[in-house]
């Protein structure tokens, strides 16, 4: 597996002023093509970790590569989603799914051609003039997952972008998430604080420990994906059996 | 909108009857008579009709309105501009965001005597007073505008590679618009106050003058149209920003 970790992390650490240490000696590697969970309570650093690999904070130790040269900022080979959808208020849906692109320069056209593309593979056509205030929680996640597949990316760095989306409509979004990655091949690091989202996205999962965060386990969930139907999964005897294993690593950090 | 408009009309009956019932106390309160020198509402209005009929209205608008408009011009370019470098520099923010913290609180009337001590009693003072009492709103609501840009967008901007001019122009501006805006009404409110106060305190010239002179022959009910029709506009003018600001900036599309 090393051979092929399109992600390295190596020793990293994150202590903030005053003495706050959000991780420790944290080293990882994540699989090209995949799909890994950053997993553990709140307060484990994840969030901060994976915005070390975005290059979007500094670690004050250990380095992060990513596909083969070390991270000082952000790059072209990472995309990333946000939790809060990050969306531009004042811009329309096209508008917002094209940003990527704008920033890099892109004509209008060649970019408004892309995000139509992209807008109609999440599941948004006929949205493209609406703002995000029209639209729902679910809805503006779409937004905020169909700009970072615009500017075609290796990897996705998704930071519990389903945490302010109700239940049913984070299922549906779970789903269509994996069929879309079947078709896009990209590898993906996701955070969550959901135990049976990890387990039904993830080829690998990453626990943290909290305060301060560090690798406490990394699991493989061997689920057959390939043909079988969502619910076929959420009722799956391995599926089943790592969120209970999760769940028993998971207890001692719940006081 | 077939549903909006008996609810349109009837607030407009409301805000009638409700101009009614202050003019009609008005009237009585003048006809009683409160004091010698509060005159009713009708003889103010006909003192109104003669004054703008007579031309010396009109023409003291146009001797306020001078100060009002450059002393404006110039907080909305130089103090914008001033308010957007101190939201976007930290060096700008240490070395001026007192002095702005000061000027907000500080009773501006208080120093017209010294601008007339420096700059003489001419346009310039009368300037000088409309821009001291703009310019910290002005400033400050540009200020906070760029400096409470939502984190989020920022570093949205960042990991998608913008450049920090992108930043600043994509994210920042467009943020910050609505709370320039309401700046730079609010510092049009302070700036109607600011030229009044100038034209009493410095030399009568304009609604000034015509409020002293009128005052000193006991002309009141003169005295009380001008001061009316200024209020009546600064509230028009203020009213109709808001209305600008509303269409240009609704507030579901507004970033703060």
């Amino acid at each position: 597996m090393p051979a092929d970790a399109i992600v390295q992390v190596r020793g990293v650490g994150k202590s903030y002023d005053g003495g706050v240490e959000a991780l420790r000696e944290v080293n990882l590697e994540l699989p090209t093509g995949r799909l890994s969970t950053l997993l553990g309570p709140s307060g484990c650093g994840k969030t901060t970790l994976l915005k070390i690999i975005a290059g979007l904070i500094a670690p004050t130790g250990g380095e992060v590569w990513v596909k083969g040269k070390k991270v000082e900022g952000p790059g072209p080979e990472r995309a990333f989603v946000f939790q809060d959808f990050a969306l531009l208020p004042w811009a329309n849906v096209l508008r917002n799914v094209a940003f990527g692109l704008e920033l890099r320069g892109l004509a209008w056209e060649e970019r408004a051609k892309i995000a139509r593309d992209y807008i109609g593979r999440v599941g948004l056509k006929g949205f493209e003039a609406s703002y995000p205030h029209q639209l729902s929680g679910g809805m503006r996640q779409r937004v905020g997952l169909a700009r970072a597949l615009a500017v075609d990316a290796d990897i996705l760095l998704m930071d519990e972008p389903f945490s302010s989306v109700d239940e049913q409509t984070r299922r549906k979004f779970q789903e269509d998430l994996l069929a879309l990655l079947q078709v896009e091949r990209k590898t993906v690091i996701f955070v969550t604080h959901s135990i049976e989202e990890a387990a039904y996205l993830s080829d690998q999962i990453v626990l943290l420990s909290p305060r301060p965060g560090t690798v406490s386990r990394i699991i493989r969930p061997d689920i057959e994906r390939g043909g079988t139907s969502p619910d076929e999964i959420r009722r799956d005897k391995n599926y089943l059996d790592v969120v209970d294993e999760i769940w028993q690593i998971l207890k001692r950090y719940v006081d | 909108m077939n549903r909006k408009e008996p609810i349109l009309k009837r607030s407009l009956v409301w805000q009638l009857i409700s101009f009614a019932l202050f003019f009609g106390l008005w009237e009585l309160a003048g006809r009683w008579p409160v004091s010698l020198a509060f005159p009713s509402f009708s003889k103010t209005f006909l003192a109104l009709v003669r004054i703008t009929a007579d031309g010396s209205l009109p023409k003291a608008y146009l001797v306020t309105l001078q100060p009002l408009l450059i002393g404006i011009a110039l907080c909305g370019i130089a103090g914008i501009g001033f308010g957007i470098g101190m939201g976007l520099s930290r060096a700008i923010e240490w070395a001026s965001l007192p002095l702005f913290i000061i000027l907000q609180a500080a009773p501006m009337a208080a120093i017209i005597p010294l601008i007339t001590y420096i700059y003489g009693i001419g346009l310039t003072a009368k300037v000088l007073a409309v821009v001291f009492l703009a310019a910290p709103v002005v400033v400050m609501n540009s200020y906070k505008g760029i400096r409470n840009t939502n984190p989020s967008l920022i570093q949205m901007c960042r990991s998608f590679l913008g450049t920090r001019r992108q930043e600043v122009i994509k994210i920042i501006l467009p943020h910050a618009g609505a709370l320039i805006f309401a700046g730079l009404r609010l510092g049009l409110a302070m700036g109607f106050i600011g030229v009044v106060i100038a034209e009493l305190l410095i030399t009568p010239t304009g609604i000034g003058d015509l409020i002293t002179y009128h005052s000193s022959v006991a002309d009141y009910p003169e005295m009380f149209a001008t001061i009316v029709s200024i209020i009546v506009i600064a509230a028009l003018a203020i009213h109709g920003l808001e209305r600008l600001e509303q269409k240009i900036f609704p507030p579901e599309i507004r970033g703060s």
